[in-house]
């Protein structure tokens, strides 16, 4: 990446230990005050301990805690055979269950060097910005409940979020858990109506981004909350391998569509929102100008879509087994990049089965941004970086 | 011990109401259950999704999601109970005053659903806390967790206040507390609470 001049300038500017942004300054006068928030806490998203050391309300040390959702997803798959762990992939990130299918698939796909055809391409990309969208809305409206606003834009979101599933579940069978691709291509053909259908939302989706943004961009508690905390230097975000909106609110260029162009990314015209300020505010903003970029890729994926078949004629269904090898595919999900790294020895198990996942990566560097922050503000941080517990312990 | 239904209607014809305490205690107490907020894995996105506008657990009187199990009438365990965080669920229920309940949602909280075979997942949380009502599903519908709360409602209305089917907080020498597993050197011990969970026989 070209951003080594702008780490080496950041540093110099900020006058902190290179690399790692902890402030100097965090010598306690007296006894430290240890909290334990977690693993029942409302703002942890799920099951997951912060130990938090408190100077008066200042913290001074955090230490996350994981394991509490470890559901050995990786063991499991080395246990059963490449398709049969399809379903398990919607699990990792629940929320966006359809952006862990391609992933996995496209690993697959990489791994056997499959093809894909034009039609399931375009309902793949179809598919991921509308999870995208799904993600972005809940994210931001969770991030608001912690701010303590409980429900309201939550359920402007999940508003949406029901449009959208609906859309899921006549297409996939499932609202939540679709299980929808395949090595090759997708599982069912999309109908006229649903296209139709999902015509309607999409032009619906606006109008809601318009709404979602007069109504928190510029509330003054928000901002006065979320602006100029959390702050994440672009070269420590780089240094701990940070993906997705939360790095590029750092100001990082750094969108996987765009660098990997997997899929037929190539085809669709859509800018990449970066943030300035590196701060709690940014991520909210990087994510509702994605979500507008995501609405104006569905119109083009929707206005393109070829008919054709779903699955590639050649795709292997029975009796699949990789030859010995090993592949990584990676896809820019809503939270950032999700791989999976799959090693092959010939046999219709994977040999190793690993998960990038980006809910952990973008958690590991949860102390530096809050060292120095109030407690209150921990809780907005970590609903910034928006995770998911599944993905993070899996 | 229920007041004779014609009595009734022809009473209330004339501006009388009557019931009994127990109709009274058991209306009052199904119609203003306070959830628990605690959410494990997947389905607790699908459990939120049934307070949003939508679906409308309100309507219920169940909107009132409480941090705090001080506070909190119903537990709802949406999601996977893995060995790590099943000491905390049983304490969490510890924790809850009397009258409480329990519902296991999703095929995780009920057996271990597809994990079930993982070296990590409990195999249900009911082998160590009573549970009220089992939804299946991965995840559940929002429907069929507001069928699971009615399915409750209608368990609560049939409750007696005296006599040998009595509830537990109206029973003083029914048991309180459910012993918390720990980590034990290979798995949570104990394996199961025989109390709430008879291991099943097995015949060869």
């Amino acid at each position: 990446m070209s951003n080594v001049g702008l780490q080496a300038e950041a540093t110099a500017a900020s006058g902190r230990e290179e690399g790692w942004n902890r402030p100097r300054t965090l010598t306690p006068e007296g006894e430290l005050l240890e909290v334990a928030m977690g693993p029942h806490h409302p703002s942890t998203h799920g099951v997951f301990r912060m130990d938090v050391a408190l100077d008066g309300e200042r913290v001074i040390r955090l230490k996350p805690v994981f394991g509490y959702l470890h559901r050995n997803h990786e063991k499991l798959a080395e246990g059963m055979a490449y398709l049969a762990s399809m379903p398990f992939t919607d699990r990792l990130d629940y929320i966006c269950s359809l952006t862990n299918n391609w992933a996995y698939a496209l690993a697959v796909e990489k791994l056997v060097g499959q093809e894909v055809p034009e039609r399931a391409q375009y309902l793949r990309v179809i598919l991921a910005e509308l999870t995208r969208i799904v993600n972005h809305a809940s994210s931001v409206g969770f991030l608001i409940q912690e701010m303590g606003a409980s429900g309201t834009p939550l359920m402007y979101a999940f508003r949406e979020r029901e449009k959208i599933l609906d859309l899921f579940e006549s297409l996939t069978g499932a609202r939540m858990m679709c299980n929808y691709m395949r090595f090759g291509g997708c599982r069912v053909d999309a109908s006229a109506a649903w296209l139709d259908a999902t015509r309607k939302v999409v032009a619906g989706l606006p109008r809601f981004a318009d709404e979602f943004e007069n109504l928190l961009c510029t509330n003054e508690i928000l901002m006065a909350r979320c602006q100029g905390i959390g702050i994440l230097r672009p070269e420590l975000a780089v240094n701990a391998g940070v993906t997705g909106p939360l790095l590029r609110a750092s100001g990082v260029n750094y969108d996987i569509r765009k660098v990997d162009r997997y899929g037929i990314y190539d085809r669709f015209r859509f800018r990449v929102p970066l943030g300035d300020h590196w701060d709690v505010y940014d991520r909210f903003m990087v994510r509702l100008l994605e979500l507008r970029e995501s609405i104006g890729i569905l119109e083009q994926a929707l206005k393109e879509i070829p008919a054709g078949p779903i699955m590639d004629a050649k795709a292997k269904l029975r009796g699949f087994r990789p030859k010995a090898g090993e592949a990584y595919g990676r896809i820019e999900a809503p939270k950032g990049e999700l791989g999976f790294y799959l090693i092959s020895d010939g046999g219709p198990n994977p040999y190793r089965y690993r998960v990038r996942p980006p809910s952990l990566i973008n958690l590991t560097i949860l102390e530096d941004m809050c060292l120095g922050e109030h407690l209150a503000d921990v809780v907005l941080i970590f609903g910034s970086v928006d995770i998911v517990l599944g993905e993070v312990d899996r | 011990m229920a007041v004779d239904e014609k009595l009734k209607i022809e009473l209330g014809k004339q501006g009388v109401f009557v019931t009994t305490l127990q109709e009274l205690y058991n209306w009052g107490r199904r119609s203003s259950i306070w959830p628990m907020q605690f959410g494990l894995a997947c389905c607790a996105i699908e459990m939120i999704a049934t307070t949003m506008a939508r679906y409308d657990m309100a309507r219920f009187g169940a909107e009132v999601f409480r941090p705090s199990p001080r506070q909190a009438d119903l537990m709802i365990v949406s999601g996977t109970v893995t060995k790590k965080m099943a000491p905390q669920v049983v304490r969490l229920y510890n924790q809850m005053a009397e009258p409480k309940y329990v519902i296991a949602m999703g095929a995780c909280a009920i057996s271990g659903g597809p994990f079930k075979q993982g070296y990590n997942v409990l195999k249900g949380i009911d082998r160590y806390i009573p549970v009220d009502v089992h939804i299946p599903g991965c995840p559940p519908r929002p429907e069929a967790l507001l069928h699971a709360f009615i399915t409750l409602q209608k368990k609560i209305d049939e409750q007696h206040l005296t006599g040998e089917e009595r509830p537990p907080h109206l029973d003083g020498g029914a048991q309180g507390e459910f012993p918390v597993p720990e980590y034990g050197e290979h798995d949570l011990e104990p394996p199961s609470n025989p109390g709430v969970w008879p291991v099943p026989i097995t015949i060869r």
